[in-house]
């Protein structure tokens, strides 16, 4: 937007929002102009801190009519650059807007801000024995909304699903300024089209959500954490599969290779069991005496697999130091390596053990270090990529390992991203997941939600239809090769 | 409701399926409407279709195209039987959550209708469990989104869209689930002549709505959920059929044999204790009705989605207001429950029943839907209620299907 509509814009939220919800000063613009994928940059033209959904409606309104785009932000913490600022736009924060609005214990739910830390609903809960399932490792900092916007999973999906299994309706902003509540609120199965599910995961590109409604559930009996130190991924993996075959459904099941937990040991001094090539954390919850059982399945599956250590917690204190290395594992990366990516990719838990080893092929080709840290239960890996910016030529040979492991993913029929997003991090990888087809359907429902385009324009898609053209029939000859999307960008 | 003019189609595969959408848009300006049928289980649900030229059955489209035990996934076309289905996950030692109310109904067709059994109350519905799916949209062209692993949140999630949309929007023709280890074993706790008011909250609807805070009084069936809960029941069902001390209340543990034995043991005594006087035993089949709807064909069928707290009070206004017409079966852990009248009911009674509890409910999301009807009684009837986001779906419809050639008349808002 030129400098004059961007003046006149701040004019008029100041005036309905007051002055202090309105950030015009570049510097502090500029401290928005990343989320928590930081190699990507853009100051906003304007910053919007809305203190009720009336506030937010009133901003997406002003921006519909000046035909000017918007992004919605919550903490910032997203790594998929989802929440990237438009250089023309808007970036409307939620940060102020942090309320739980209810609690209805006998109903199973809450009515939240998108604002609302994700940890801060458990907290309100606990002391009733109840919880949120969806724990994202950043569940400290994140805010709901961006997790709605991400579908965020955490360490628990495999159990429990992501975001979107957990929210049942929701306060929507449309991009033309209306407030609709959508979804079943405090029931279930709403009349009509699941547009509940279709927001929930559509990173910010049909709306921004203004309350969300969750689904609170009851604390398990029992909760146990073990710890188990293998001598290298491929015990570790082993034993991965040997408890699927065994027919369990762990709360988590996390590892760490012999990197990551050198990385974590120099960090938090989470005190791993030694010599370990790799570590798996398998959490277990539920009734007691299943608990109790499976537990010795998961020991004796271990002990089959040779397991050098296995360690057990069963309070909170315990279970918090066998989770202090994994959960800082990311952050405790930047101990031994000047700079690092972190990948989020996905494969069929069948295909670990080989995959893995593809990746230790990769990264020794390229003369580049790889930490893996992950979820194994769901199959979804962190690939940790290293390098150091001084040297000459290792950002873009970390750069092709990262995107060389996504492709990794894809030719195992996996995914490339469980839960950070595509973003604008990996919109140039959609073509390879999703033929042109796939990705002009997709954009069909931004179309019905968002005609002008005007919500998070520029992300998940590399190439942005436009909602006049209506669908017609093509012969295969003239679809578009899979692959020119890539070349476009 | 599909007329005798209509030509049925049967394509072997999706690129069949395609060359009768594609023919069905290529018949003259205005094209052919389709409607999309499974094993027509369900064909007598929804409202009256407006046009219909061409039946295309999926089930020329059947079979598994893939299954990795060691994954816990299955990719099967959308022809296939769910209980052909289960019965091959079943020698793997897996199964899929999600249940018809109909023996022969087909995967399509339990997603497109968003049918789900008594096991929703701990693993959701299809919608849940559908982690990547393939159609044929009306313009012809074959579209997927998801993919095979369970974990996956590149791109929008279409089966999110068709799951439940009644066939307005596309023809399923493979869909891809995430599945669960089958249960080393099982138990129904189930306590039979439960009276009725101990169900039910007499005295009709409080004055104000339930979203103002209208009370709703516990009872004490309704309390023994949130006590169970730690005992983690795959389903908690009601069934209010026939006499007044005559209903029922069936608990379903599932897991290890030890931990089954000793979780019925502990809901037993929980529900015999909230249950003054009723006999509750621990049995290794499921009542006769579980997962069947209380309607069959030319009956009328509700179905009933409450905020938990709001059942009794609803249930008790329904059963006032119709006493013994009335049957009631469902999951009074999630609050979806069916509700059956004889086709002979005063449609003024049910009209102005419907009206009373959905505005009683407005504000709470929760809905009272006439799932089926004969079409005499159908057309006059608003059978899905105020339907949150209308205008959305609307639109939804009109970039999918712009033509409406799919299902016209059977879902929400005559879409």
């Amino acid at each position: 937007m030129s400098a004059a509509t961007a003046t006149e814009l701040a004019r008029r939220l100041r005036a309905r929002l007051g002055a202090s919800a309105v950030v015009t000063d570049e510097a502090a613009r500029r401290t928005y102009e990343c989320d928590g994928l930081a190699h990507y940059r853009t100051v906003p033209a304007l910053v919007v801190l809305p203190e009720s959904a009336e506030q937010v409606r009133t901003v997406v309104r002003e921006c519909h009519e000046a035909g000017v785009p918007w992004v919605a932000r919550g903490s910032g913490t997203g790594l998929s650059g989802g929440a990237l600022p438009h250089a023309d736009g808007v970036l409307i924060v939620t940060s102020r807007m942090r309320r739980i609005l209810s609690i209805d214990l006998a109903n199973g739910r809450a009515v939240v801000e998108p604002g609302v830390i994700n940890l801060a609903i458990s907290r309100a809960v606990a002391d009733d024995g109840w919880f949120y399932a969806p724990d994202p490792s950043s569940q400290s900092v994140c805010s709901i909304g961006g997790n709605v916007a991400e579908n965020s999973g955490g360490a628990k999906c495999v159990k429990y699903g992501f975001t979107v299994h957990h929210v049942t309706g929701l306060e929507l902003c449309t991009s033309e300024g209306e407030l609709i509540r959508i979804g079943s609120w405090l029931a279930a199965d709403a009349p009509g089209y699941d547009l509940t599910g279709l927001v929930v995961g559509s990173e910010g590109t049909l709306g921004i959500v203004t309350k969300v409604v969750v689904r609170l559930l009851r604390r398990p009996e029992q909760v146990t954490t073990l710890l188990a130190g293998f001598p290298s991924m491929a015990e570790a993996g082993a034993a991965t599969s040997a408890l699927v075959a065994a027919g369990l459904v762990p709360a988590a099941v996390e590892m760490m290779d012999a990197l990551a937990i050198s990385a974590a040991e120099q960090a938090v001094a989470c005190r791993y069991p030694e010599g370990a090539g790799a570590v798996l954390i398998v959490e277990l919850d539920g009734p007691a005496v299943e608990v109790a059982e499976e537990e010795w399945t998961v020991r004796e599956v271990f002990a089959d697999c040779g397991a050098i250590e296995v360690r057990r917690a069963v309070d909170e204190a315990e279970r918090a130091e066998i989770w202090k290395g994994r959960k800082s594992a990311f952050a405790a990366v930047g101990r031994i390596s000047r700079n690092y990516i972190v990948q989020d990719g996905v494969i069929p838990r069948t295909s670990l053990a080989s995959v893995l080893a593809s990746i230790d092929e990769l990264a020794r080709a390229a003369g580049i270090r790889v930490a893996n840290v992950f979820h194994a239960g769901d199959g979804n890996l962190h690939p940790l990529v290293l390098y150091d910016e001084t040297v000459p030529g290792e950002l873009d040979a970390a750069l092709s390992v990262s995107g060389a492991i996504l492709d990794l993913c894809l030719a195992h029929g996996g995914s490339i991203t469980g839960e950070h997003g595509v973003g604008v991090d990996k919109m140039a990888k959609m073509p390879r997941m999703f033929s042109a087809d796939d990705l002009q359907t997709m954009q069909l429902l931004r179309c019905a939600f968002d005609p002008p385009g005007l919500a998070n324009p520029g992300k998940i898609f590399p190439t942005p239809r436009l909602c006049g053209e209506p669908p017609r029939p093509r012969s295969a000859e003239s679809a578009p090769g899979i692959h020119q999307g890539i070349e476009i960008w | 409701m599909v007329t005798n003019a209509a030509s049925l189609v049967r394509p072997a595969d999706v690129a069949g399926v395609v060359d009768v959408v594609r023919s069905a848009g290529a018949a003259g300006p205005v094209g052919r409407t389709l409607t999309i049928q499974g094993a027509g289980t369900k064909a007598a649900w929804g409202g009256s279709l407006t046009a219909v030229d061409i039946v295309l059955s999926t089930t020329g489209l059947t079979g598994v195209v893939a299954h990795e035990p060691g994954d816990r996934v299955v990719t099967v076309r959308s022809g296939t039987p769910l209980r052909e289905l289960q019965e091959t996950l079943a020698a793997a030692g897996q199964r899929l959550c999600v249940e018809s109310g109909y023996d022969d109904a087909t995967i399509g067709g339990v997603l497109a209708s968003g049918e789900a059994g008594p096991l929703r109350l701990r693993y959701g519905s299809g919608r849940d469990l559908l982690i990547g799916v393939e159609f044929v949209r009306a313009d012809g062209v074959v579209a997927r989104s998801g993919g095979r692993v369970v974990k996956n949140v590149a791109g929008y999630d279409l089966g999110r869209l068709l799951c439940g949309s009644f066939g307005t929007v596309g023809v399923i023709t493979t869909a891809t689930f995430r599945l669960h280890p089958r249960p080393a074993a099982s138990a129904w706790v189930v306590a039979a002549g439960v009276r009725k008011d101990a169900l039910l909250s007499p005295g009709g609807l409080p004055p104000g709505g339930l979203a103002d805070g209208a009370g709703t009084r516990e009872r004490a069936a309704i309390a023994v959920l949130a006590d169970i809960a730690t005992m983690v029941p795959s389903a908690v069902e009601g069934n209010l059929d026939g006499p007044d001390d005559a209903g029922e209340v069936a608990v379903l543990v599932e897991g290890s044999p030890a931990g089954v034995a000793a979780r019925a043991r502990t809901v037993q005594a929980l529900m015999a204790d909230q249950l003054a006087g009723v006999d509750v035993a621990v049995v290794a089949q499921p009542p006769s009705w579980w997962g069947r709807y209380p309607f069959g064909d030319g009956d009328i069928g509700l179905k009933l989605a409450l905020p938990v707290t709001a059942v009794p009070v609803v249930l008790a206004t329904l059963h006032e207001r119709f006493s013994a017409l009335l049957t009631v079966r469902g999951s009074l852990g999630s609050g979806v429950l069916y509700a059956g009248l004889p086709a002979t009911v005063d449609v003024r009674l049910l009209t102005d029943a419907l009206a009373d509890v959905r505005a009683w409910l407005a504000g709470t999301g929760g809905s009272v839907v006439v799932v089926t009807a004969p079409p005499s009684i159908r057309d006059g009837l608003d059978l899905w209620g105020e339907v949150a986001g209308l205008s959305l779906m609307r639109r939804l419809k009109a970039q999918f299907d712009p033509a409406g050639r799919f299902t016209a008349g059977r879902f929400v808002g005559g879409l």
